[in-house]
């Protein structure tokens, strides 16, 4: 079911609030990962404002939904989002980057609130996300576990470790959301190395595939209900195999190679902001 | 004293009692879970694994799964030990023990067998002896090498209580029971004094340990009077008992089944070259692989033999 006029246009004021948010925490830093936070915006949206189950005053609530980030290096997002999902003020976040700040350049679970998992070594985090799961089932927890993976981590052989493990062990309380940008640090993906075809890939491991236009908040949300419903109907991990665009929501950004890493300067900045609006 | 010798001439691996004490604290605490990767006949997880088949994950031939597994159990409350061969606990998977398990300061459990020489004939693929050093230098890491299978026992209840993440390394063959149970007493961060001495201070751990108290039986047969301790945990060392010993003896030795470099030997000189500098020899396998043959062959073959541990101990004698 589509969100209502009222949720999508609040949906979409919280993505251009983040947007502003990321450009100007790498702004601020003068370094950090701009791209791939621009790109996964929409996703972590649906996620956090009409999905998740969380307690910002008790981040450690046994019951909640594990949200894992293992593309960790999405820091300047990570962190605008869990400002705005309350877990903390935010009021600093242009810190971002710096000595002592607890917004470190790729996620900090001992650093700030919200945080599943330190990531940012790329291949971690299904690892983790399927330990979570078996421990949520072991303890009968009424939860989901979501992961958000980048594309280019897929390239780590140790993420296919997981996912074969996490259909070995019939992990259904467990939804994947791939962030296909297509775009890595030194260029296409397809250039770099070849990922597709990632969905047969996943479906020859057993998981359940969709494919989605991951900017497309309504797309999002009934992908993310549906695997609710057919995971743990069928005993298997889901993925949604999420199409975005890399440096989305900013035009000089947009399928640029150049801009998984690198941040604006003031005038990049000023152009951006107002783009947005 | 907590570490009496005893004089039995029974010999049990390491890993045996470490499956066994896993299987008790299993039946103790529900939220121990145990993963392993396609070894957990060697490793001695399968008794388990039987008991316990809700809480064992085999996780196959993917060893930084595994460790990444364990993290994630681990934030939901679960104590995972997952058990390997070290080359593959440690060596394969290391860079997922530092990120997954210690820059997030999960409580797993690292118990991994075989390690060293006395893997015997599987040959130098398999001897880790670089294990102590890239577990050691990993920040919130705790190291731990059992000298017998008592000490293992224990241990492996030491850490099962203690929170954080620990690395335990275990052996594939049968080593001398060294200590009586209902003696012993074992604390993480706690060498202990296996003999007390005044003429030389040998630091042992692991199957070392046996060989050390050799030592000292042929020294004492010279006149010479060597204090042997057990240095089970490597990290956080005990500076403690080091300094006091070699406050009196003057001169060490350090016994390990594991490369020279960045083992047992170099943590114990790291402490005297900043506290109180004596001379150390170090004996251990000479930054050379090992190959295949028979766990004492192998371990006379490369020199770490109470023979060696006698003539190191009689040279910084010395040179005092």
């Amino acid at each position: 079911m589509p969100f209502s006029e009222e949720k999508l246009a609040e949906l979409k004021e919280i993505t251009k609030d983040l947007r502003r948010s990321i450009l100007k925490m790498t702004h601020a830093a003068a370094s950090g990962h701009p791209g791939g936070s621009l790109s996964a915006v929409e996703i972590l949206t649906v996620l956090y404002f009409a999905i998740l189950k969380y307690d910002p005053q008790n981040p450690n609530w046994h019951e909640r939904d594990r949200m894992v980030i293992s593309k960790g290096h999405a820091t300047p997002l990570v962190y605008s989002i869990l400002a705005k999902a309350g877990y903390y003020k935010g009021d600093d976040l242009l810190t971002f980057r710096s000595l002592g700040s607890p917004y470190q350049g790729h996620i900090d679970r001992l650093r700030a609130p919200g945080i599943e998992t330190s990531t940012g070594s790329l291949g971690h985090g299904t690892s983790f996300a399927v330990g979570a799961a078996l421990g949520c089932r072991l303890d009968k927890l009424n939860n989901r576990v979501y992961l958000l993976n980048s594309d280019g981590e897929l390239q780590e052989g140790s993420t296919w470790e997981a996912i074969m493990s996490a259909s070995h062990y019939h992990l259904g309380n467990l939804t994947a959301i791939v962030d296909r940008n297509r775009i890595q640090l030194d260029g296409w993906t397809e250039e770099t190395m070849t990922l597709e075809p990632i969905g047969k890939k996943y479906e020859a491991f057993g998981w359940h595939v969709q494919e989605i236009d991951g900017h497309d908040m309504n797309q999002i949300h009934d992908a993310i209900l549906q695997t609710q419903e057919i995971g743990p109907k069928e005993n298997k991990p889901c993925v949604i195999i999420a199409h975005t665009v890399k440096g989305k929501g900013v035009s000089f950004m947009e399928d640029q190679v150049k801009w998984h890493g690198v941040a604006p300067n003031d005038d990049e900045l000023a152009k951006a902001l107002q783009e947005i609006g | 004293m907590g570490a009496t010798m005893t004089q039995s001439k029974e010999a049990i691996a390491t890993r045996v009692a470490y499956g066994k004490e896993l299987l008790e604290l299993g039946k103790e605490n529900s939220n121990i879970v145990v993963l392993d990767a396609d070894l957990s006949g060697s490793t001695q997880t399968k008794f388990f694994a039987k008991e316990f088949p809700e809480r064992f994950f085999n996780m196959g031939v993917a060893e930084q799964n595994m460790i990444g597994v364990a993290a994630g159990l681990s934030s939901t409350g679960k104590i995972p030990f997952a058990s390997s061969f070290a080359m593959f606990a440690c060596g394969r998977a290391w860079e997922f023990v530092r990120n997954s398990v210690c820059h997030n300061m999960f409580n797993v459990k690292i118990c991994a067998t075989h390690a060293g020489l006395t893997v015997g004939e599987d040959g130098g693929s398999h001897q880790i002896i670089e294990d102590i050093a890239i577990m050691r230098v990993i920040p919130n890491m705790t190291v731990i090498v059992p000298a017998d299978a008592t000490e293992a026992k224990f241990a492996t209840r030491a850490i099962a209580e203690f929170f954080g993440p620990v690395y335990m390394r275990l052996g594939r063959s049968n080593v001398p029971v060294l200590f009586d149970e209902k003696e012993f007493e074992f604390k993480i961060g706690k060498a202990r004094i296996v003999k007390p001495g005044i003429d030389v201070s040998i630091f042992a751990c692991g199957v070392m340990v046996s060989r050390a108290f050799w030592a000292q039986e042929i020294l004492q047969s010279e006149g010479i009077s060597a204090e042997v301790i057990n240095v089970s945990t490597i990290k956080p060392i005990d500076k403690e008992t080091i300094l006091s010993s070699v406050q009196k003896t003057g001169c060490a030795v350090t016994c390990e089944e594991h490369n020279i470099h960045g083992g047992l030997g170099d943590a114990v000189a790291g402490v005297l070259a900043e506290n109180h500098p004596v001379l150390l020899k170090k004996i251990g396998v000479q930054d050379q692989f090992g190959q295949s043959g028979k766990a004492d062959e192998l371990l006379v073959h490369y020199g770490l033999t109470k023979e060696k541990i006698a003539e190191a101990a009689r040279e910084v004698i010395s040179k005092k």
